[in-house]
């Protein structure tokens, strides 16, 4: 599958974006502020993600904010950075 | 319901012990010789052990079974909680020149507050349900609020509230106001929390702990550092203290709560709730905002509270803004007891003309602009004003004025 | 579900999350930040939802003079166990933010734009003579103007209870 839609899977499940499906969110529109309205919760529970699914420790929140962009930054980062 | 009547409440009496120091004395000696209590932790049990440094109370559970001579048959009904409220509790009221149990026909209660009870022994117990622990009936937050009122003699009236990180200024609050309108005579009031490892893993996964000595109020500032602790006070109606011919520290002029309504976890970036509970503490307290001598800051160091607070600040002080600091660097932030810890701190600062400095200070922060106080100064002080935000938006402050 | 004596759901044997998504849905709110609430704060959202709709009056009022003084029981322990799990793993942020009795104050606070006084007080049960007196004193100093006052309870066990009530000064 490719890792776009299996990231747009996984965020919905573990930020419980219940009324959402893959299809409703755009893999370039900005994750925070508008587009899916994220909160810095949201934020962490993604890096908890990033580590527990794609073994990528990030100490600092700034460190990911910009691969947290989008879900296309986030699939690049992971790429980059995956173990 | 007897109608509101307008006698000053007075704080008769003063108890703390926190990772500065087992007692009011100690504590104080060491707000006054710049000496911080955080520390690698020596009693909790963490993989985080070598990580973190935490204000931990510098006795084991064993050494305060000691020294409150509590009898053998007893431990099992204690949390660390209990043994911290009852150690603080206890020096209050006897420093308040009560007996436990004699209260001279006065109308005495307790209001204590906690944010996680008796979770130091259930997270120990819990994984294996060791029941014979005995942590189901000390889990509940009211247990050590029971406990000090078992051991002090105290059962006219207790309550326990829980309101995350302002949990004791709101005890001390609502003991206020039963004094105020007339159900109660004089209220042991405050709160207690001891380290977790629950708390601990908690406040990492929100990213706010600082791996190093917190530095707050600092540009540069990286979150905070998790303490424990009890702080509780006597506060009582002024004609009483007069009929017992007891001594009093000051008066509560002022108290103010208020919500933030803006996230479970984060200030609203304009301080509003924080502006709101101070704007609304020192209008009860009849004082200017240059009628205040310090404030003891909530100042935990985090990324988001010390800005808020800060801008709050100048919201209300504008130019006069008074000398202000944060003790959480002595103390690490004892949640539940944060308030309790920093009224004690606040009445010693008028009783001693002491303002305490704020440690491990570099630069102010940009958009606020102004230092605390970073040396401890010896002045008259005879008004200070207390902040204690918590989780949930809840923001209180306390105003107490000699 | 009963709202002023009227009920308004009712689905027997139905567990709580799926009857929470129910009452939800027949409440009409388009408010997502629901789905990750804890099943306190859920419970109690949902019971203030109810409890405010068709309120204009409390919709257009003062934010200041709109107080919160709630009690409970269990205080938040289900949300500190669903939490407490994954301390074994990696500890998760989102949990950890429910596990503390009155974030459920805080949700109905942001939902609804209180930021009088907010209060979360423990208790035995829903009756409580200290409730009852903080309730007096606090209307009785006239600074505010609407208060929800009651009962928020989510156990260990998933038994719940939410009572509440719309205070309002004369």
């Amino acid at each position: 599958m490719d890792l776009r839609e299996k990231l747009k899977g996984e965020l919905i499940e573990q930020l419980n974006l219940e009324d959402i499906t893959p299809a409703d969110i755009d893999s370039s529109a900005p994750l925070f502020g508008e587009g899916l309205g994220l909160d810095s919760i949201d934020a962490l529970e993604i890096i908890v993600l990033l580590e527990k699914e794609y073994g990528i420790k990030i100490s600092n929140p700034a460190d990911g904010k910009d691969a947290m962009q989008s879900i296309d930054s986030l699939a690049a980062f992971i790429e980059k950075n995956r173990k | 319901m007897q109608g509101a009547n307008s006698e000053k409440i007075l704080i008769s009496g003063i108890g703390l012990i926190s990772a500065i120091g087992s007692n009011v004395q100690e504590c104080l000696e060491a707000l006054s010789s710049g000496r911080t209590g955080i520390v690698r932790a020596q009693f909790l049990q963490t993989r985080h052990k070598d990580e973190f440094m935490l204000g931990e109370v510098k006795l084991s559970n064993e050494q305060l079974f000691d020294i409150l001579a509590i009898s053998e048959e007893d431990r099992i009904r204690h949390t660390r909680t209990s043994l911290l409220a009852l150690s603080a509790g206890r020096e209050a009221l006897l420093d308040a020149g009560f007996k436990p149990g004699d209260f001279g026909g006065r109308r005495i209660g307790i209001i204590s507050a906690t944010t996680i009870g008796g979770m130091d022994k259930s997270e120990n117990s819990y994984p294996t349900r060791d029941l014979a622990s005995g942590f189901v009936q000390t889990h509940p937050s009211g247990d050590s609020t029971d406990k000090l009122g078992e051991y002090l003699g105290i059962d006219a009236y207790r309550s326990t509230l829980s309101t995350a990180c302002s949990s004791a200024a709101n005890a001390i609050m609502h003991g206020a106001r039963l004094i105020h309108h007339g159900y109660l005579d004089a209220v042991l009031v405050g709160g207690v929390d001891p380290l977790s490892r629950f708390t601990l893993n908690g406040f990492n996964a929100l990213m706010i702990l600082d791996r190093e000595w917190c530095c707050p109020f600092d540009q540069n500032r990286r979150g905070l550092n998790l303490g424990e602790g009890a702080g509780f006070i006597v506060i009582e109606k002024e004609s009483s203290v007069k009929e017992r011919a007891a001594k009093s520290y000051c008066s509560l002029a002022g108290y103010a709560n208020a919500n933030d309504a803006y996230h479970q976890t984060a200030s609203s970036p304009d301080g509003e709730g924080a502006f709101m509970s101070m704007s609304k503490a020192l209008e009860m307290s009849g004082l200017r905002p240059d009628e205040i001598d310090y404030i003891n800051v909530h100042g935990t160091g985090t990324s988001n509270n010390d800005l808020s607070e800060g801008l709050a600040l100048k919201r209300v002080f504008g130019d006069t803004l008074p000398p202000f600091s944060s003790t959480k660097a002595f103390t690490g932030h004892t949640l539940g007891a944060a308030a309790g810890v920093e009224a004690v701190i606040s009445i010693l600062a008028i009783e001693h003309g002491l303002i305490f400095p704020n440690l491990n200070f570099s630069e102010p922060i940009v958009e606020f602009g102004v230092a605390p106080v970073t040396k401890l100064i010896s002045r008259p002080v005879r008004t200070v004003l207390s902040n204690s935000f918590g989780f949930g938006g809840n923001n209180s402050t306390l105003v107490f004025s000699r | 579900m009963l709202c002023d004596g009227k009920e308004v759901l009712y689905l027997p044997g139905e567990d709580f999350p799926s009857f929470a998504k129910t009452l939800y849905k027949e409440s009409g709110a388009e408010y997502p930040k629901f789905y990750k609430m804890s099943d306190m704060c859920k419970l109690g959202f949902l019971a203030a939802e109810f409890l405010l709709k068709d309120l204009d009056e409390v919709k257009v009022a003062d934010p200041d003079q709109k107080a919160l003084v709630l009690g409970c029981r269990a205080s938040s322990l289900h949300a500190d166990i669903e939490y407490s799990r994954t301390m074994n793993d990696i500890p998760s942020p989102a949990l950890f933010v429910y596990t503390l009795a009155n974030i459920v104050s805080g949700e109905i606070a942001i939902r609804h734009c209180f930021r009088g006084e907010e209060l979360m007080l423990v208790q035995d049960g829903p009756e409580s003579r200290e409730h009852e007196n903080y309730l007096k004193v606090l209307m009785a100093e006239g600074k505010t103007k609407f208060c929800i006052s009651g009962f928020v309870d989510y156990d260990e066990n998933g038994n719940y209870i939410a009572e509440l009530s719309l205070i309002k000064k004369k």
